[in-house]
């Protein structure tokens, strides 16, 4: 591909030597990545077939036995459920809401730098962080959320936003959106600086409206950022574990819980780690068969039109 | 930051050029902000900042002011709960666990990264690819799914539990794929011109390594550590099962102060506040990075 054609200048031993030399470069990350993903992983597809309570050999083999336990628990399918509403409602909130203040912002105006650091504060601030945060904000008594509703005459819900079953899942929602719309935005301008100008400056002279211009030429071109970054979203939403785990712990009554707080629950509290081992092969097979359709439905075209670009690209720097 | 490395991942076999060539073309088009531009801006930056700024205030008040008024400013100002938490010996022994962890994981990362990088980008040998596929697909795998056996791993087997390289040891495995992907483009992109040049003065490839590759591929080396730095000071989950009392990190202590002082509100967003000036420096020293990063990453 790119790699300078070595060799061929008559050396023998070179060809050794550069074997030894792969071998020394490659080593260290290969060594580390078996060690610490590689083996972790088959261990647990292993541990997913016996009944372990964290000591002594594997013996009690089970066969699929803890996947059927897994799947028949109904706290488990709830997280799945949980999971792919946040990963729904994140896609559904953000999309429109990120492409919205994109749009706004890509034009010049006082004070654009500063904003788009400001806009991506929260994607930096830790999960933990934003969500302990969140936590007293949306207290029931002494919460800023709740007095500030109460001010202009809306009542909160009695047990807090997130004591009432059915609003904790919305409101873990809402704590995310404002912890990742600051990346939709981000990207999004990014991907709106790759618009050609000559575009809006032959559709500004044919007369067309902002809105038209917007409609027409920015959201169409700005498909590929819209959809990967749906696939990044999708991906995150379906690992979530942290801001759960700060702001409810799965509760009040499970109706929070995801895949991953489920795991922990069973693999480190209550030391089922052959149950934990079946779920995180549960949730990395759904991760993986998401991911694959999405590749497949979503993103196969643009990853057609990069091979082009990328083409083009190559051509010309041959030619210059 | 397991979300950046599916970034990469679709875009990893094709090259690109460094992120950090950016076209800084000016916007023009339907130019200028009008007062509803302005307005909605302004109240984006209020919901994005309010909770932010409300933590940091409420570190200057007394639980009783917020009792009284949880919407008011601080009347008087009170400096105990900062005093507090900064005279404390936890917040520094945190500060100061997060920061080892965090740079521990930059260097294994960085370093094993670029050399892992180097012959897949630069060298022909059979089976390249076949390897380079090895770290792709590790893009796949988050921590998440791999937590239990690790927790095993490193508790019993290695017993490095509660140790700070027991747990930059798998950040650093976990952030490998993504680095190696970001990295090989940009290695590949040096000219092979300056290679054969090299050749002719009798550099062999290991110091065209150490005295042209490594010096040239300094952006890129910069934009995978500042993503292994952030994931790593951020990182929760890893820590939570691995660290117990002294060797705990920054998140950790937050979580750990909110939830035993929750009555304690003021002091809760004192000590927030304070974990949270690290990553918002180092953020804003290094925001082009971060923000070319990830950009970098998704438009491939």
């Amino acid at each position: 591909m790119n790699s300078p054609a070595r060799g061929g200048r008559g050396r023998v031993t070179s060809a050794w030597r550069k074997r030894l030399e792969i071998v020394l470069f490659v080593t260290p990350a290969l060594a580390l990545f078996a060690l610490f993903v590689v083996w972790p992983i088959v261990t647990a597809v292993q541990l997913s077939v016996y009944r372990w309570k964290g000591f002594g050999p594997l013996v009690d083999f089970v066969g699929l036995r803890n996947y059927v336990t897994v799947l028949a628990d109904d706290v488990f399918v709830d997280s799945v459920v949980h999971n792919l509403i946040i990963v729904g409602g994140s896609i559904a909130i953000q999309l429109p809401l990120g492409l919205a203040i994109a749009l706004l912002l890509n034009r010049k105006m006082w004070g654009q730098g500063l904003l788009r650091t400001i806009i991506f504060v929260p994607y930096v601030l830790a999960e933990v962080i934003a969500g302990v945060v969140w936590f007293q904000l949306l207290q029931p008594e002494y919460g800023v959320i709740d007095g500030l509703l109460g001010s202009v005459g809306l009542e909160a819900p009695e047990q807090g936003w997130l004591g009432d079953p059915d609003l904790a899942l919305w409101t873990v929602l809402a704590v995310l959106t404002w912890k990742y719309l600051g990346l939709a935005v981000i990207l999004f301008l990014a991907g709106l600086q790759g618009v050609p100008e000559e575009l809006y400056e032959a559709a500004q002279l044919d007369g067309a409206s902002w809105w038209q211009v917007q409609r027409k030429i920015t959201v169409p071109l700005l498909g590929p950022t819209m959809r990967t970054w749906a696939f990044l979203s999708m991906i995150g939403s379906l690992q979530l574990f942290d801001m759960v785990w700060i702001l409810t712990g799965g509760g009040p009554a499970n109706s929070t819980t995801t895949m991953a707080t489920y795991l922990i629950n069973e693999g480190t509290r209550s030391q089922n780690f052959g149950i934990a081992g079946a779920a995180s092969v549960i949730l990395f097979v759904i991760a993986l068969i998401m991911a694959v359709l999405y590749q497949q439905l979503i993103l196969s075209r643009d990853t057609r039109s990069d091979v082009v670009t990328v083409k083009r690209t190559k051509t010309k720097k041959v030619t210059r | 930051m397991s979300t950046s490395n599916a970034a990469v991942l679709m875009h990893a076999p094709t090259t690109r050029e460094p992120s950090g060539r950016r076209r800084n073309r000016k916007r023009g088009s339907f130019g200028g902000g009008n007062p509803v531009v302005y307005a909605i801006a302004l109240a984006v930056v209020a919901l994005t900042l309010g909770p932010v700024l409300y933590g940091v205030l409420g570190g200057f008040r007394t639980n009783a002011q917020i009792a009284q008024d949880p919407s008011g400013l601080p009347s008087p100002w009170v400096l105990d709960n900062y005093v507090g938490v900064l005279t404390g010996a936890s917040f520094w022994q945190y500060a100061l666990n997060s920061t080892v962890i965090a740079v521990l994981t930059t260097t294994i990362t960085v370093v094993f990264g670029v050399m892992a990088a180097y012959p897949l980008a630069r060298y022909q040998f059979k089976g390249r690819e076949t390897l380079f596929m090895v770290f792709v697909v590790g893009l796949l795998f988050p921590a998440t799914v791999a937590i239990v056996p690790l927790f095993i791993l490193i508790t019993q087997n290695l017993q490095l539990g509660n140790t700070w390289m027991g747990v930059a040891l798998p950040q650093a495995a976990f952030a490998l794929p993504v680095t190696v992907v970001i990295l090989r483009p940009f290695l590949a992109a040096i000219p092979k011109e300056l290679e054969e040049a090299a050749q002719l003065d009798g550099t062999s490839r290991i110091g065209f390594f150490w005295r042209i590759l490594l010096p040239l591929s300094g952006p890129g080396m910069v934009t995978v550590g500042v993503l292994a730095f952030v994931g790593s000071w951020n990182a929760y989950l890893l820590p939570l099962l691995l660290l117990q009392s002294d060797m705990k990190t920054l998140p950790l202590g937050v979580a750990d102060f909110s939830s035993e002082h929750a009555s304690d509100t003021a002091g809760v967003f004192a000590f927030t506040t304070l974990a949270m000036i690290p990553a918002l420096v180092f953020f804003l020293a290094m925001q082009r990075r971060i923000v070319g990063g990830l950009t970098g990453a998704v438009k491939g």
